[in-house]
C-alpha cells in the first residue's frame, strides 16, 4: 500500500468522530435493551400460562414428581360445568359452549352489517352518504368494549327485564361490525379496477359485477378480516359483565344467562377460591390457544389466495 | 362510417332496476352502522340524563363518589384514567419505537420476522388475561417487596413518617413511592400492566410505518457519510413522525378505554392519591366494578355517565390522531 492510500484511509477512518461512533454504538445498544424489554413480558406470559394452565386444565398435579402427576388427570375441564362455590373438580364446558354461541350470533350481525359496510364504502365512493359513514365506523372502532356492554345493556336487557346470550352477542357484533367494515374496504379497493370494466363491458349490471366478480375476487382477505375480528372480540369480557352475565349450567336458550370463556377467567382470577383460580388458569389457556389459532389461519389464509 | 353500437334497451332497464334496488339494501346494511352509532348516543343519554339533571356539571368536578349519601363526582376517576394512560403512554412510546427500529431496522430478517410476530401476538391477548397474570404472578411479586415495609427497621420508620403524612391528608415525593399497603395491587401494578398491554400497538404500527420510509431516505443520508443512528434519527424519524404519532394517540384511545385488566388489580377505591401505590379507580374499572351491584336509579346513573364520558373522550382521541397524522404528514406522502 503506498504511503498516499495510508494517509486517506486513515484520515477518512478519522473523520468519524468518537463522539459519533460512541453515540452510534449507545443508541444501537438501547434499541436492542428495549426490544428485550418488549418482548420479555410476552415470553413470561406464556411460559406462565403454558405451566399453570396446562396443568390446570388436565388437573395434573407436579408436586407428586412426573410420574405421579398424571394420577387424577382427566378431562373434566372440557365435560363438566364448574362445581359448587369451595369444591373441587368443576369444568367450563358452559363458558366454552356459551363463547362458542355467543361468536356465532354476533357474527350474524358484525359479517353481514361489516361486509355491506365495506362494499358500500369501496364501490360507491361518489354516494353523498360515503364519508358519513366510513367517518361513524372509525369512530365506532374506537369505543371502549365496556362501553358498547352499557348500550346493550340499555337495548337488550332493560326491555327485556333479564340478561341473555343475545345481549352479549348484540355487544360482541356491534364491537365486530367497524373491524369487518375497513379490512372489507381495504381488501375490495385492492381488486384491481380493469377486472370491475370488464365485467361492465360484458354488459353485467353493477350488482352482478360486485356479487360475482368483485367479492369472490377479495374472498381470502375478507375472511381474514372476520377471523381477525372474532379473535379480537373472543377475548372481550367487558361487554358481556351486565349482558350475558354467565351462567353456572350448560345453557344453549339464546334468551337465557349465558357464560363465555373471558367472564369466567375474571370472576374465577378474582376469586378467593383455589378452585376457581385454577379454572381460571385452565380457561385463560385454552382461549389464548383459540384465539392465536384464529389468528394464525386467517394469516394462512390469506398467504394462500 | 362505421355506426355507433347501441346498447340493447331492454337490459338497460332491467339492469339499472336490479342496480337500484342492490344500491338500497347496501345502503340500509352499511346504515345500521350509523343507526347504532346514535342508537349507543340515545342510550348512553337517557341513562345518565337523571345524574346530569342532579348534580349538573360539578359531577365532573367533585371529588366525592359515596353511595351511601348518593352523592356522586368523577374527579377520582377522571384523574385516575389520565394518570394511569399518560405513565404508561410515557413508558412504552421509547420502548414501542426502539423495537419498532430494531426490527426494522437492525435486525437481520430470520431475528426480525418471529420478533415482530411476538410482538403482534401480543396485541391479540385478551384483557382478562393481562389481568389474571397481574395478579397472580406481578401483584405477589411487588407484594413481597411491599411486606419488607412492614418487616425491617429502618423501613418502618420511613412507613411511620410517611403514614403520619397521610394521615394527615398530605405526601411528600419521598412518601409517594412507599406503599401504603402490601397486598400489590393499586395505581403502581394497573400503570405497569397497562404499559405491557399498550405497547404492541405503538410497536406495530411504529414497525410499519418506519418499513414504508422509502430507501432514497436512508441511502441519500448514508452517501453524506452518516452513521446508523444519524440516519435513523434525522432521515426516518422524521419521515415517519406522523405515523408514529397516529399509533400513539390510537393506543392513547385504548388505554383510556380499557377496562377488565386494569379493574381487576387497581383496587377500586375512590380516595385521593397519596401514594403510587394506593388503590385508586379509572372510569372503565368502576364501570365494570360497580354497575353490577348498583341499586340506587342515581348510582346507576352516575357510572353510565362515566360510560358517556368515555365514549366522548374516545370519540375526541379518535378525531385528534386524524388531525395530527394530516398534520403531521410530510408533503407529498398520502
Amino acid at each position: 500500500m503506498s504511503a498516499a492510500t495510508k494517509a486517506m484511509t486513515s484520515s477518512r477512518e478519522t473523520t468519524l468522530s468518537p463522539v459519533r461512533k460512541t453515540t452510534n454504538a449507545v443508541m444501537g445498544g438501547l434499541i436492542l435493551l428495549a426490544t428485550v424489554v418488549v418482548v420479555l413480558p410476552l415470553i413470561l406470559i406464556f411460559l406462565y400460562l403454558l405451566r399453570e394452565g396446562f396443568a390446570s386444565m388436565f388437573n395434573l398435579d407436579f408436586s407428586k414428581g412426573f410420574a405421579g402427576a398424571f394420577q387424577n388427570a382427566n378431562l373434566n375441564f372440557f365435560t363438566h360445568v364448574p362445581a359448587p362455590e369451595g369444591e373441587k373438580g368443576g369444568g367450563m364446558l358452559n363458558a366454552i359452549l356459551g363463547t362458542l354461541e355467543m361468536l356465532a350470533l354476533a357474527s350474524v350481525i358484525g359479517v353481514g352489517v361489516g361486509v355491506a359496510g365495506g362494499i358500500f364504502l369501496a364501490e360507491y365512493p361518489k354516494h353523498p352518504l360515503m364519508p358519513t359513514i366510513r367517518m361513524i365506523s372509525d369512530v365506532l372502532g374506537g369505543i371502549p368494549a365496556i362501553v358498547m356492554g352499557l348500550v346493550a345493556y340499555g337495548l337488550m336487557v332493560l326491555t327485556m327485564g333479564h340478561f341473555s346470550g343475545l345481549a352479549g352477542a348484540l355487544a360482541l357484533g356491534f364491537l365486530m361490525i367497524p373491524i369487518v367494515v375497513r379490512t372489507a374496504e381495504e381488501v375490495l379497493k385492492l381488486v384491481p379496477q380493469t377486472v370491475r370494466e370488464a365485467g361492465l363491458a360484458l354488459g353485467l349490471p353493477k350488482w352482478l359485477v360486485i356479487m360475482k366478480i368483485v367479492l369472490p375476487a377479495a374472498a381470502g382477505g375478507i375472511i381474514t378480516g372476520i377471523m381477525l375480528s372474532l379473535a379480537r372480540v373472543a377475548g372481550e369480557a367487558a361487554p358481556l359483565l351486565f349482558t350475558a352475565f354467565g351462567n353456572n349450567q350448560v345453557s344453549t336458550d339464546p334468551l337465557k344467562p349465558m357464560s363465555a370463556l373471558p367472564l369466567e377467567i375474571f370472576r374465577g382470577a378474582t376469586s378467593a377460591y383455589d378452585e376457581n383460580q385454577r379454572l381460571a388458569k385452565a380457561g385463560a389457556l385454552l382461549l389464548i390457544a383459540m384465539i392465536f389459532v384464529t389468528s394464525l389461519l386467517a394469516r394462512r389464509f390469506s398467504r394462500l389466495k | 362510417m362505421i355506426e355507433p353500437v347501441k346498447r340493447p334497451a331492454v337490459n338497460s332497464s332491467l339492469s339499472s332496476a336490479s342496480d337500484r334496488v342492490f344500491e338500497y339494501i347496501i345502503l340500509a346494511l352499511a346504515s345500521i352502522i350509523v343507526l347504532v352509532f346514535l342508537l349507543s348516543l340515545y342510550q348512553l343519554g337517557k341513562e345518565s340524563w337523571p345524574a346530569l339533571q342532579k348534580f349538573g356539571l360539578s359531577f365532573f368536578t367533585n371529588r366525592e363518589w359515596n353511595p351511601v349519601t348518593s352523592n356522586f363526582g368523577a374527579i377520582s376517576m377522571i384523574t385516575g384514567t389520565l394518570i394511569t394512560s399518560l405513565a404508561a403512554l410515557a413508558i412504552s412510546v421509547p420502548l414501542a419505537i426502539a423495537s419498532a427500529l430494531f426490527v426494522a431496522e437492525y435486525a437481520p430478517k430470520w431475528l426480525a420476522d418471529p420478533v415482530g410476530y411476538l410482538i403482534e401476538l401480543l396485541a391479540a391477548v385478551p384483557s382478562v388475561v393481562y389481568g389474571l397474570f397481574a395478579l397472580f404472578v406481578i401483584a405477589k411479586g411487588l407484594s413481597h417487596w411491599q411486606q419488607s415495609f412492614f418487616t425491617s427497621p429502618e423501613k418502618i420508620a420511613t412507613y411511620t413518617h410517611c403514614k403520619s403524612l397521610w394521615d394527615a391528608g398530605t405526601t411528600s415525593f419521598q412518601c409517594f413511592f412507599v406503599p401504603i399497603s402490601f397486598d400489590g395491587r393499586g395505581l403502581a401494578l394497573a400503570i405497569i400492566i397497562l404499559t405491557i398491554m399498550i405497547l404492541p400497538y405503538t410497536a406495530s404500527v411504529a414497525r410499519d410505518v418506519i418499513r414504508l420510509v422509502p430507501a432514497d431516505q436512508r441511502e441519500a443520508m448514508y452517501a453524506l457519510g452518516a452513521t446508523k443512528w444519524e440516519v435513523i434519527s434525522k432521515a426516518i424519524l422524521p419521515y415517519a413522525r406522523a405515523g408514529i404519532m397516529g399509533g400513539v394517540i390510537l393506543a392513547l384511545g385504548r388505554a383510556l378505554g380499557e377496562t377488565l385488566a386494569v379493574a381487576m388489580v387497581i383496587g377500586d377505591s375512590q380516595d385521593s392519591i397519596k401514594s403510587i401505590f394506593s388503590g385508586a379507580s379509572t372510569m372503565a374499572s368502576v364501570i365494570a366494578n360497580q354497575f353490577g351491584d348498583a341499586q340506587e336509579q342515581i348510582h346507576r346513573s352516575s357510572v353510565v355517565t362515566l360510560g358517556f364520558t368515555l365514549f366522548f373522550l374516545s370519540v375526541l382521541v379518535n378525531y385528534i390522531a386524524r388531525i395530527i397524522i394530516a398534520r403531521l404528514t410530510p408533503k407529498g406522502i398520502q
